[in-house]
């Protein structure tokens, strides 16, 4: 069987890629898919525990849990993108430095 | 080595390199896709941890959903503005990366090292469980167990969440709308 450290180093190599994307880019929707990969990363960790916990799927809840709030997240934080392209015409995080004018 | 740990192999190699690809790579539009692989192959890792219900969740609302939507996104926002951000890019290639990649691997050192340091197999309520046989079997068929236990213990969240995405829907819609002559 795979052991769970297995799991864990995938799942800590996954979540330092996200790390990296986030600090890195210069793309906001870069920068959301990086955040996916965090969580996609915790969610492996979840449900690598989960499999010891066979009668309250707790790992499992949690992750179909975490799965349905991201996908919230990312409408929205999508829709938010879109209106800050059309109103500074670049989706440039370092760029966008004004707060009402 | 048996079938099940190549698999595992296989299946976090594709993962881990599609997303340092996903990470690495200049044309946004294909590190988009490279993610579509990255989802799938996470999906077989959900898979061989005995989560069946929780992989096909994952490909539909993430590689249905979720990156669908990325990709509009994508599509929407125009086309000089990612002509600009890339020849910024090449320029400050290594310098303005360096601290970037400096944090995720010293993150990831430490990471490991805790992961190393926990014996996460040993743990003690591990082990009891493994003693208690309250562990998912390879042929087990959870998803009658999740329906149950999603209508019984876990009423509260599930309806907080059906709220919380009810509202997501809404804010969303609201934030994308036309905007009325002002």
């Amino acid at each position: 069987m795979i052991s769970l450290t297995d799991f864990l180093i995938v799942s800590a190599a996954l979540f330092c890629i996200g790390l990296y994307m986030i600090v890195s880019k210069h793309n906001a929707i870069q920068i959301l898919i990086g955040i996916e990969l965090m969580l996609n990363a915790a969610n492996l960790n979840l449900v690598a525990f989960g499999k010891y916990d066979k009668l309250n799927n707790g790992g499992q809840m949690f992750a179909l849990f975490a799965i349905v709030l991201a996908a919230a997240t990312t409408a929205v934080a999508l829709a938010i993108i879109l209106n800050v392209y059309k109103k500074y015409k670049t989706i440039d995080p370092d760029r966008i430095d004004k707060l009402r004018d | 080595m048996s079938l099940v740990q190549v698999l595992f192999y296989l299946m976090s190699f594709i993962a881990l390199a599609s997303a340092v690809f996903v990470a690495a790579t200049k044309n946004l539009v294909r590190s988009v896709f490279m993610f579509f692989i990255t989802l799938f192959a996470l999906a077989g890792l959900y898979v061989l941890a005995l989560a069946d219900f929780v992989a096909i969740t994952q490909i539909v609302i993430y590689v249905g959903g979720i990156l669908v939507l990325i990709l509009f996104a994508f599509m929407l926002s125009g086309k000089e503005t990612l002509n600009a951000i890339a020849q910024q890019r090449r320029q400050f290639i290594s310098l303005s990366k360096l601290p970037a990649i400096l944090l995720a691997a010293l993150f990831l050192i430490v990471l490991i090292n805790v992961i190393l340091k926990t014996n996460a197999d040993h743990l003690g309520w591990i082990s009891q469980s493994i003693h208690q046989k309250n562990v998912i079997e390879p042929d087990a068929a959870t998803t009658e167990n999740i329906g149950v236990n999603l209508m019984t213990g876990y009423l509260l969240p599930f309806e907080a969440v059906s709220i919380l995405l009810m509202i997501a829907l809404v804010g969303a819609a609201h934030l994308s709308r036309k905007e009325e002559q002002q």
